[in-house]
């Protein structure tokens, strides 16, 4: 039997541009944050956006913009909503909140689904915020989308490099794009992350401070666009462009 | 109603097959389709045949519908998809990917949300004939 879903999923991504998935393999390194708020400044700049949010166990990116009330709407396929000018969709959608437990089977199932149907026409930038560690999505992504780069992220902590340093030598092996590693949480002048990437023979696209604003802003997306984090994440976005 | 997406897709991989097999005219596809996936039969078939009419123009389609039935992990209980039970919201959800079932349905015996689809998922092409080139 042959799963009919496969055959359309390079044409319903045929109109986008480019694709950059925000993955780290650690979990709580603020990728969620950084995939929203990268989105809303790349539409802020005027480019054709789409967010994708990957992680179907505990999605965040719908908090994030203050979209728990969006809804795609069908019409041969699913067209996703526009969210403060991004085309927007996450499984949040379909599961109003309740929790959904999934094992790999079904992440793979519903992300083939939701790549087959979604609809996104024209866009200069497609955003995908992956859940972390290094299992069934990031491996589905590299499988099933093959030109996506990827932005990763980690945090001052040693621990968080460990772990990036694994990730990237899995994206190498696969001949998949590494567009660049961010800092997140930064405090104070730390050189030991930006000295790794760079020995790495990676790009070190800057740091993101340490906003404890953030949390406050969440749910707003005009208000995230005025904080630092955002400021920050600005001049990160002026070398992905 | 995203009946149309899958239409497109089976059209769309039978096409392919049909060029890979060197198959010069494609005249029946059997598709199997899970009771999960509560496709609209006639807007299925109403979207196959347009879009197939211009790029497999002697094609039919035989469409079966497979029963969805679910096992739970923890305790091994299995029983049917019953949509009619569920809210129309629910079940538009499910519709549309098929995986959120885990956030609604329960097991009946153990309440677990760890189960499978044994069957009656998706939408399948079981199979293709044509003729060949020359």
């Amino acid at each position: 039997m042959i799963d009919p879903r496969l055959s359309v999923i390079d044409e319903r991504l045929g109109r986008v541009k480019k694709i950059i998935a925000v993955a780290s393999g650690k979990g709580g390194v603020g990728k969620s944050l950084i995939a929203s708020t990268l989105a809303l400044i790349l539409s802020e700049r005027g480019f054709r956006t789409g967010l994708m949010d990957l992680d179907f166990t505990n999605p965040s990116t719908h908090l994030i913009l203050g979209a728990e009330s969006a809804y795609p709407l069908e019409d041969k396929g699913v067209v996703p909503p526009k969210i403060r000018g991004i085309s927007y969709t996450s499984i949040s959608f379909f599961t109003g909140g309740k929790p959904s437990p999934l094992r790999g089977e079904d992440v793979t199932n519903a992300f083939i689904e939701i790549l087959a149907l979604t609809r996104w026409g024209d866009l200069d930038y497609l955003v995908i915020d992956t859940p972390p560690g290094m299992g069934d999505a990031l491996l589905d992504l590299l499988r099933l989308i093959r030109r996506v780069g990827f932005l990763v992220v980690s945090t001052p902590s040693r621990l968080s490099l460990e772990t990036i340093r694994k990730l990237i030598e899995i994206l190498r092996g696969v001949q998949a794009k590494v567009v660049g590693v961010v800092e997140n949480m930064a405090s104070g002048e730390m050189k030991s992350i930006k000295r790794e990437v760079e020995e790495l023979g990676e790009t070190y696209l800057g740091s993101i401070s340490f906003d404890p604003e953030v949390e406050e802003a969440i749910g707003s997306p005009d208000k995230l666009l005025k904080t630092r984090f955002a400021e920050d994440l600005r001049k990160v976005a002026d070398k992905l462009v | 109603m995203h009946e149309w997406a899958l239409a497109e897709a089976v059209v769309s991989t039978a096409s392919k097959i049909a060029g890979e097999r060197g198959l010069g005219k494609i005249t029946l596809v059997k598709i199997r389709v899970g009771e999960l996936q509560q496709i609209d039969l006639e807007v299925f078939k109403f979207a196959l045949s347009q879009i197939a009419e211009r790029i497999l123009p002697e094609a039919s389609f035989e469409i079966s519908v497979e029963k969805a039935e679910f096992r739970c992990r923890v305790c091994g209980r299995t029983w049917r998809f019953r949509g009619e039970e569920l809210d129309p919201e629910v079940r538009e959800a499910i519709h549309v990917i098929p995986e959120v079932a885990h956030a609604f349905l329960r097991c009946p015996r153990c309440g677990s949300p760890d189960f499978e689809v044994v069957r009656g998922r998706g939408v399948w092409i079981e199979s293709i004939a044509g003729e060949r080139l020359g």
